[in-house]
Parts: structure tokens; C-alpha cells; sequence
């Protein structure tokens, strides 16, 4: 698995020690890690909660696309988890 | 304490909203005990006269109001907090409602067993504090033998999966040796390092003289650092924190006062910061009376330097007063006994001349070898290392009154 572009058959999945979850008092996902906390924007907490360890990227882009009736979120996806895995947000199954 | 990477990525981070905000932090500072006796303590110096702690329910409530309120990062600190023998039962609750739960240690305590219940318990993540690469100066500014124990205990924290920021604050007793301790770092397979230059505060305070480096060791340090940082690649994160008194640079202290961290002291005291207590004409309320909210957003004490309102001149009208809201409280009124003042480390500040003077007192300190020959003795002009305990704490109280 190459780091820089991911592979559509890969599957990533939140980054050991980081912990992903929806804060109501944000209004929005969160990435928690040892002290410190990323609020992500819409966008970004719907590709990372369904970075699962279970689906492949290819399974993302599908499932994303399907939820927000649209096509063409490859690149965007792929731009996310590239920059993702560079901060150790995500790693690869 | 250590600065938090919040909204670490700017381009993902939600617009900031306009009205004030919970808290993001709840820092539990759950006993001021402790086993070592660290020269640089954040403590406040008078820590003896506010030892009466706060009891389980009384935490557990803290953390459920602190959880209803937003905070998603839970600090458990101390003095040690390991000598609380409830901790696991806090970071339980803590874990469970959803907080990101840090121990922030000594290590001293943290034995295999110990760590199997926070395993248990869901601890996310262990600060394990290192004072040096060498057993001598480890030895030497805590007062104690623990310097094969914090290895130990660093291989404890390894094989149970967590994630490990080693901490090392940085003196004038500890500076040359900082590749070294980079590479001890390294080696024992943190995530994240933090090389904290001291802030003066508290026992650092008292002890500034032995503690602050010269120019040029910093310089040195900040280089070496840099080629760690190379070699390492992202291995290992390292923080910098910036010296501020060399850098002329005020800080925008705990990301602004009243604004992202709630401290609760041992007693139950809540504070901004934990060194907030110091500031004359102040009054912060207690958890034993008052709910989380009604402090954070209703009380005096967490309103007071909130903004920008509090501003006099030079910091009312300066570009820069959004981005350090002026710098830091206490240090201002360490320095110039005056906590509404700029903070003195700022070039515009009328009082900058303090920190050239004790800056330039550093460089004398350092060329007459003062620390070098005996960093315990005294020297021209400088007192011995004063530790911190409670003995001294009960001698410094009584001494500023």
C-alpha cells in the first residue's frame, strides 16, 4: 500500500490512539487525541466515521455518494485520507 | 501544563462562533501531593494551605457537569495524581462519559498492576514526566531516586498500547543535554515529546536564577532540536514551547483566559489556570458550592479577563491584542505586581526592561559558573535551589505575608 495515494481495495480505519466521536455541544465530529482535539467539518466527519476497518475506499466513495445523491467524490476522498494519514488520523488495513 | 493542538488543523476547524463558548478542557488537578520535589513545580507555592481535597462524589460530580457542558479532553494531574487511590474510579466515570482521558504523572506508582486497572478503566493516554537524560540531573532537581523507575514505567505504558508523550522540562541544568534526551525519547517509543522551557511561575519562580538559560544554550537547543526533528522524520513529534522571556513574544495564555480550560484544584477551587489563585483582588468559587456552569460562564473570577475589555494602553489599541490577548495574567503581575498590566515579556510593554534586566542577569549567572559548579549551593548573588515540599511551602507562606 503506497502512503501517498490509496488504494480504492484498502481499507482505512481511525488512527490508533485517536478516537472519533459526534460532540452535540460542537455540533460536529470530532478527532480526539492525547491532549488535543481536531473539530472536523462536515465533510470530513462523514468519510472518517466510516473509516470502519471494514470498508475499502472504493466502498466509501460508493456510500457517500449514494447519501448525498451526488457522484465524482473519488479525488476528494482520496485528497482527505492522503492528508488524513499523513496527520496518523487513519491507517491502512 | 502543556499546550494543547486544539483546532490543530485551521482549515477543517468549524468556524469559531462569536458567543462564549463551554469548555473544552477540564483539568482535574486531583491532590497537590507528591513524591518528588521538582525545582520548576507548577504548584502554586502555597499549595500546604489548600491540601484539603475533594472527595470521590465530589470528583465523579465535577466530571458528569463538566461532560453535560461540552469538555471532551479530562487532564488528571496533580502534584501525583497516582496517590489518590479513587483514580481508576475517575477515569472510569470520566471514559464513560465520553472524555478523552490523560494521567498526567511522574510515573512514581504506576506499577503492572496499576496500569492493568486504567487498561480496564479505558484510560486513553499517559504524559509521563522525564526531568533529564541523566540519572545525576534527574536526581538532583527532584530530590529523589527515580530515574530507572520512569524507564520502567515508560516500558509499561509501551506494552500496554498507549499512547506515550514524554514531557521534559527545560533549564539551564538540563539544556545541553537535550539531543540526548531526544534520543532517550526515541528510544523508549513515544508518540509525542515535549521540550517545555520553563515558564516562571510558582517554585520556577523562586528559583529563576539557577533555572533560566543563556541566549545562546537556547539557540543551541532550538538547533539541535531541528536536526532531531530531521533525522526522526514523523517518528516522534516534538514541541518546542516557546521561551517567551528570550523570545519578547507574549503568549496567548491558555488560548485565552476563561476560554477552552476549567482547572479544579485539589481543593475544589476553579480556576482559569492553575496559577490564576496568585491575582490580587480575584475571587474564584469552589466547586463545593457552586455548579460547573454558574462558574464558568456566571462567576467574577472567570469573567474578569475574558476578551479584550480588561485592556489598558498599550495593549487597547494594539494590532496584535486579539492574537495574544495580551499575554499572561500572573506573569504580568509576577513581574510588575500589577496583573492588568501587558505582560512584561512584550517589547511594547513600559515594563520590558524587567525581563532584559533578569535576562541579562542570566548571562552573568551562567559565565560565572554558578550552576556548573554546584547547581545546590549558592553562588554570588543566588540562593540555593529551593525544593519544592511542604515544608518550604509553609516557609514561603509565611515569608510573603
Amino acid at each position: 500500500m503506497s502512503d501517498t495515494v490509496p488504494d480504492p481495495a484498502s481499507r482505512p480505519a481511525v488512527g490508533s490512539g485517536f478516537r472519533l466521536q459526534w460532540e452535540p455541544a460542537q455540533d460536529c465530529y470530532v478527532l480526539l487525541y492525547p491532549e488535543g482535539m481536531v473539530k472536523l467539518n462536515q465533510s470530513a466527519g462523514e468519510i472518517l466515521k466510516r473509516c470502519d476497518a471494514q470498508r475499502s475506499v472504493a466502498d466509501i466513495v460508493a456510500d457517500l455518494e449514494q447519501a448525498f445523491q451526488t457522484t465524482g467524490l473519488r479525488d476528494e476522498v482520496q485528497a482527505f485520507l492522503r492528508m488524513a494519514y499523513q496527520q496518523k488520523w487513519v491507517r491502512w488495513l | 501544563m502543556n499546550a494543547p493542538q486544539i483546532g490543530a488543523v485551521p482549515a477543517l476547524a468549524a468556524n469559531a462562533a462569536a458567543e462564549l463558548n463551554p469548555p473544552l478542557w477540564l483539568l482535574a488537578e486531583v491532590t497537590y501531593r507528591c513524591p518528588l520535589h521538582c525545582v520548576f513545580c507548577y504548584n502554586p507555592v502555597d499549595f500546604e494551605q489548600h491540601k484539603q481535597e475533594l472527595s470521590t462524589d465530589d470528583w465523579l460530580r465535577v466530571l458528569r457537569e463538566g461532560r453535560a457542558m461540552g469538555a471532551v479532553q479530562c487532564g488528571f494531574s496533580g502534584g501525583e495524581p497516582l496517590l489518590r487511590d479513587d483514580l481508576e474510579v475517575l477515569v472510569a466515570e470520566a471514559r464513560q462519559l465520553g472524555y478523552y482521558t490523560n494521567l498526567i504523572t511522574s510515573g512514581v506508582g504506576l506499577t503492572e498492576a496499576r496500569a492493568e486497572r486504567f487498561k480496564a478503566a479505558g484510560l486513553d493516554h499517559i504524559q509521563l514526566s522525564f526531568q533529564d537524560s541523566t540519572r545525576e540531573v534527574n536526581d538532583l532537581v527532584t530530590r529523589t531516586r527515580t530515574f530507572g523507575l520512569k524507564q520502567e514505567v515508560a516500558h509499561i505504558i509501551k506494552a500496554n498500547g498507549w499512547p506515550m508523550v514524554i514531557n521534559v522540562v527545560i533549564h539551564r541544568l538540563n539544556i545541553e543535554h537535550i539531543g540526548r534526551i531526544i534520543e532517550m525519547a526515541a528510544e523508549l517509543g513515544a508518540e509525542y515529546l515535549e521540550l517545555a522551557n520553563t515558564q516562571y511561575y510558582s517554585w520556577a519562580f523562586v528559583n529563576r536564577d539557577q533555572l533560566l538559560p543563556t541566549r545562546d544554550q537556547l539557540i543551541r537547543a532550538e538547533q539541535e532540536t531541528d536536526r532531531w526533528r530531521e533525522k526522526l522524520g514523523d517518528k516522534m513529534r516534538i514541541f518546542f514551547v516557546s521561551p517567551d522571556y528570550h523570545e519578547a513574544k507574549p503568549k496567548k495564555c491558555m488560548n485565552g483566559w476563561g476560554n477552552v480550560f476549567l482547572t479544579i484544584t485539589p481543593d475544589g477551587t476553579a480556576l482559569p489556570c492553575h496559577t490564576a489563585r496568585m491575582l490580587p483582588g480575584l475571587s474564584f468559587p469552589n466547586v463545593r458550592d457552586m455548579g460547573l456552569k454558574g462558574i464558568w460562564f456566571d462567576s467574577e473570577g472567570f469573567n474578569h479577563y475574558r476578551g479584550t475589555g480588561w485592556m489598558k494602553e498599550p495593549c487597547a489599541s494594539c494590532e496584535d491584542k486579539e492574537k495574544d490577548l495580551g499575554g499572561c495574567r500572573c506573569q504580568a503581575y509576577l513581574l510588575s505586581q500589577d496583573p492588568d498590566v501587558a505582560d512584561p515579556v512584550c517589547p511594547k510593554s513600559p515594563h520590558h526592561h524587567l525581563v532584559e534586566k533578569i535576562l541579562s542577569e542570566a548571562e552573568t549567572h551562567a559565565a560565572s559558573g554558578v550552576d556548573a559548579a554546584a547547581p545546590w549551593g549558592a553562588g554570588q548573588n543566588v540562593h540555593p535551589l529551593i525544593f519544592r515540599g511542604p515544608q518550604e511551602s509553609r516557609s514561603l507562606s509565611s515569608g510573603s505575608k
